[in-house]
């Protein structure tokens, strides 16, 4: 097994001794480091394509239909059939709209989500750059997306692309502070910045037994930077027709489309280092493992996506600031605490459990009361208009 | 309440206003109430007899005269309908009073037979063209107009232009 | 102070989720909603007109494109009308199986109210899905019956088109507790979802008398607490043989019209089961000529079609064409206190609030 763990590392060593044969010492390495970007970025992209055909699967399977199943076997070269299609449709501008921004938006998106490749962890030894500020980097990168969509929006010369783009930055930037203070659990758990250093850190036990209540912090706030559902009123189509990029055709759509779905690979890409344990597990190969977790935490994404009803925008800025950011601060600071005051190792996992529990357990508790006296009162009022008008 | 009951109440509240219970060629109980008291006999009916829910108001072209015919109900007692009828004779501006602010629900309905069939409404608060566009030569329903081919050509002229969103 | 400005945004005849070719111009402050003007008359086909000059059962075809959802009550009503005119009698075989078809219709027009409902609230189309599956099974019913899946075309003056096959009878009892199945299971999946009610409850509230004051009938009306259904009020065919109630909710929003379909599936499978044991033999119609020439006079009929109350007014000259034929339209009543029930909510409760009235634009404009 050792030897499957360590193949790609083993190739990645005798293509460097082939090239330092003949070449000087600064040219392989960069020979070796546009190698492994191109790797990067061509593996990046191709499972992301293969992510667009697995999502139709699941979403139709879960409503009682097929999915795509005539372009090849069961339906497997649909994902080349929409490449295909997106590459050969017309580059449409609109008249008024302004034309650099409109040309700039789609490429603004997708630079910043390609990058982040570079920090995700891909098995031992396996990451593009091993930066010791690897979480920070993390939150700038994810959060300049947000600019972009405003970009897209104003550049399309379109209400409803407008209305998108307000709905888009209100939206992100209210959830990237509960997921920065999620993030600040887990660092703090870790004692690390570096996503090699935090994987390293679960050795013992991975971190969503320590923290449950930063695992679904961080696992909604997450939800909601994609733009999925329920959280994807920023391409509601039954109300804004596609929000943002209601106007792009073509490759222009092509960049939007993929970057949702790079942005959704690096979100369970961080979700499994952060709280799964990364590459950690025994028997099978490092990298193989953290496919297999990453793919699994996609796939429950899929799955609320295809069950849910989507949350209307106030409800969801609501559920961010009201019931978010107080959870994660509350639980930052129990983690804290209880880091700080219990020594040995298990009793202040255990602790730190216990307490998550009762916390989530008082937050639902409390959502649970405010519902029931909203429908209270819609029905008291139901009841007064009734009387109204039986008496008179 | 019977039909009887509720054509002598409204007699005895209105004593001079003539109504006519039309007894033959319908099978409902129709009373034609003249077209300058509908709005005070339609008050009554709803704040004192109880016919609270107005269902249809449609209208007819005779060849004498045009006929707006409402249908009412009354929701807290059940029972079976009451039919007035207003007949209008001029049909070149045949006008009537609107019963919108006493019945809400007959708001679109009455735009209907405006746009269908040329019939205005007196104190009606939105009385435009609701099938048809606003420039449509003609009323559709009306028997004069004539049911043939119209051609985009001139038809396209009386089109309102979009407004630049 | 900050100056803010509204905007009009067309919600326009070309969107994925009104239900036909339906404009709204609404006003927004931000996201609320300030007015809302609706527009139609994109599918004027002018039915009304063509009536005139076709004979009365030339014009049962013309029906079953009003509410394309549910043909075969918009077939009844019209049937009703033209008997009342005509003083026909219908034998009593052909009442119970116009009763039969009728349930089934509102039992798939319900169906449907709900899945696209949540369709407009963002369950991408998994709800939708399965309530088509069950429609599947009734319009496979349908379709032996009268040979097509939409519009029937099989109600008609004087008793129905054609008698039921042998096949039917057996396969609608078998079907009866999967449909009674389906009604259980979406009440249990769908009804307790906390983004579901956190979208639906206390949205688009339309009091009692304000909804009376608009003529709106129908699921939306005993939704908000006024019991009053058409067939225990006046009684058409032979309502006032079966055992049922009328439900009501009280609360009146978006959730209340959910939960009141859902009653009345429940009332229908009723009133099926009955109808199914009871039916007797003879035959289906009366003759009635094919140019039938009702004596001069007008006649109102009206039914408890599943959207509302439809009617049918019909003004006759004593030759073989209708003099006046109109059509009461359920969907375009119901649309009255649209501005009413939306304002001061959101965009896009606007949509959902119009999903919840469940209208049908070939109704609305005829």
């Amino acid at each position: 097994m050792q030897i499957l763990d360590d193949l790609w590392i083993k190739i990645a060593m005798w293509l460097r001794g082939l090239f330092d044969s003949f070449l000087p010492p600064w040219a392989a390495q960069l020979v070796m480091d546009v190698l492994g970007i191109l790797l990067l970025i061509v593996v990046g992209i191709v499972a992301v394509l293969a992510f667009t055909y697995v999502e139709r699967k699941i979403i139709a399977r879960v409503g009682d239909r097929y999915g795509p199943n005539r372009a090849g076997p069961f339906g497997v070269f649909q994902a080349l059939a929409d490449a295909i299609k997106m590459l050969t449709k017309e580059d449409v501008t609109p008249t008024n709209a302004d034309r650099w921004m409109f040309l700039a938006a789609p490429i603004v998106i997708i630079i910043p989500a390609v990058l982040l490749y570079a920090v995700l962890p891909f098995g031992r030894g396996m990451i593009g750059v091993d930066l010791s500020i690897g979480v920070v980097f993390i939150v700038a990168m994810g959060a300049i997306p947000i600019l972009s969509m405003l970009m897209a929006g104003w550049a399309s010369n379109n209400k409803y692309a407008l209305m998108g783009g307000f709905r888009a930055v209100n939206q992100l930037l209210s959830y990237e502070v509960p997921m920065v203070i999620a993030l600040l659990t887990v660092v703090l758990l870790a004692g690390t910045m570096s996503t090699v250093g935090i994987v390293e850190a679960q050795s013992s036990v991975p971190f969503i037994l320590v923290s449950p209540v930063a695992f679904l912090v961080y696992f909604l706030a997450g939800l909601a930077e994609l733009g999925r559902t329920p959280f994807d009123l920023l391409e509601a189509d039954s109300e804004i027709v596609a929000g943002y990029f209601i106007e792009y055709s073509g490759m222009k759509f092509a960049l939007f489309f993929l970057a949702e779905f790079i942005n959704l690979f690096l979100v369970a890409g961080m979700i499994t280092t952060l709280f799964l344990g990364g590459w950690q597990w025994p028997i099978l190969p490092s990298w193989l493992w953290f496919f297999i977790k990453t793919f699994a935490v996609i796939f429950f994404i899929m799955w609320i996506r295809s069950t849910f009803p989507r949350l209307r925008v106030d409800q969801l800025l609501g559920f961010a600031w009201k019931a978010l950011v107080p959870l994660s601060l509350v639980n930052l600071f129990l983690v804290a605490l209880i880091s700080k005051l219990v020594e040995t190792v298990w009793l202040r996992t255990l602790i730190m459990l216990g307490s998550n529990i009762i916390l989530l357990a008082a937050a639902l508790l409390i959502m649970g009361r405010l519902f029931q006296k909203r429908e209270a009162k819609a029905r008291a009022a139901g009841e007064a208009a009734v009387k109204r008008y039986y008496a008179s | 309440m019977t039909n009887e009951e509720i054509l002598s109440k409204l007699k005895d509240r209105f004593p001079q206003v003539e109504f006519q219970v039309q007894a033959e060629e319908t099978k409902d109980f129709t009373i034609v109430v003249p077209a300058a008291s509908i709005a005070d006999v339609a008050t009554h009916l709803r704040d004192h007899l109880g016919f609270d829910y107005l269902s249809d108001v449609t209208s007819v072209d005779h060849p004498d005269r045009f006929e707006v015919v409402y249908h009412l109900y009354s929701m807290k007692r059940g029972g079976g309908v009451l039919a007035l009828k207003v007949r209008l004779a001029d049909k070149e501006h045949p006008e009537v009073d609107s019963v919108t602010p006493i019945w809400p629900g007959a708001n679109f309905q009455e735009r209907e037979v405006y746009d269908l069939m040329g019939i205005s409404f007196k104190n009606h608060p939105d009385l435009r063209r609701i099938m048809m566009w606003d420039g449509f030569p003609g009323h559709p329903l009306r028997k004069d107009f004539e049911n043939r081919l119209y051609t985009f050509k001139e038809l396209e002229p009386t089109r309102p232009k979009p407004p630049n969103w | 102070m900050l100056k803010t400005e509204t905007i009009t945004v067309n919600v326009g005849p070309q969107h994925p989720s009104t239900h036909g070719v339906f404009r709204m111009i609404i006003t927004l402050d931000g996201e609320t909603l300030v007015d809302l003007k609706p527009m139609f008359g994109y599918l004027h086909r002018g039915l009304e007109k063509i009536s005139e000059g076709r004979t009365y059962l030339q014009a049962v075809p013309l029906t079953d494109r009003l509410d394309y959802l549910c043909s075969m009550n918009n077939n009844h009503a019209y049937a009703i009308a033209v008997e009342k005119l005509a003083d026909i009698q219908v034998p009593p075989r052909a009442e119970y199986i116009r009763v039969i078809v009728a349930e089934l219709n509102r039992l798939i027009n319900h169906m449907l109210g709900i899945g696209f409902m949540f369709n407009e609230l963002g369950a991408w189309y998994t709800p939708v899905v399965y309530a088509f599956r069950e429609r599947e099974r009734i319009m496979d019913l349908f379709e032996m019956l009268c040979g097509s899946r939409m519009m029937y075309n099989y109600v008609r003056p004087g008793g129905v088109s054609a008698d039921l096959p042998d096949e039917f009878l057996p396969m609608l009892k078998k079907m009866l507790p999967h449909l009674q199945n389906y009604v259980a299971e979406t009440r249990l999946y769908l009804s307790q979802n906390e983004i579901f009610r956190a979208r639906a409850v206390g949205i688009g509230f339309l009091p009692a008398d304000i909804a009376v004051a608009n003529s709106i009938t129908g699921p939306v009306l005993r939704a908000s607490g006024v019991k009053y259904d058409v067939r225990k009020a006046e009684p058409y065919s032979i309502y006032d043989q079966f055992d049922f109630e009328v439900p009501t909710q009280m609360a009146g929003d978006i959730y209340a019209r959910y939960l009141q379909r859902l009653d009345e599936m429940d009332e229908s499978l009723k009133i099926l089961r009955q109808a199914v044991e009871r039916i007797p033999d003879g035959e289906v119609a009366t003759k009635v000529p094919a140019r039938l020439r009702p004596p001069k006079g007008e006649a109102y009929a009206r039914i408890e079609a599943p959207k509302g109350e439809l009617g049918f007014y019909l003004v006759s000259d004593g030759s073989t064409n209708p003099y006046r034929w109109r059509c009461r339209p359920t969907s375009l009543i119901n649309l009255s206190a649209l501005r009413e029930m939306c304002l001061g909510h959101k965009v896009a409760d606007a949509v959902v609030i119009l999903g919840s009235v469940d209208l049908t634009l070939a109704e609305v404009d005829r």
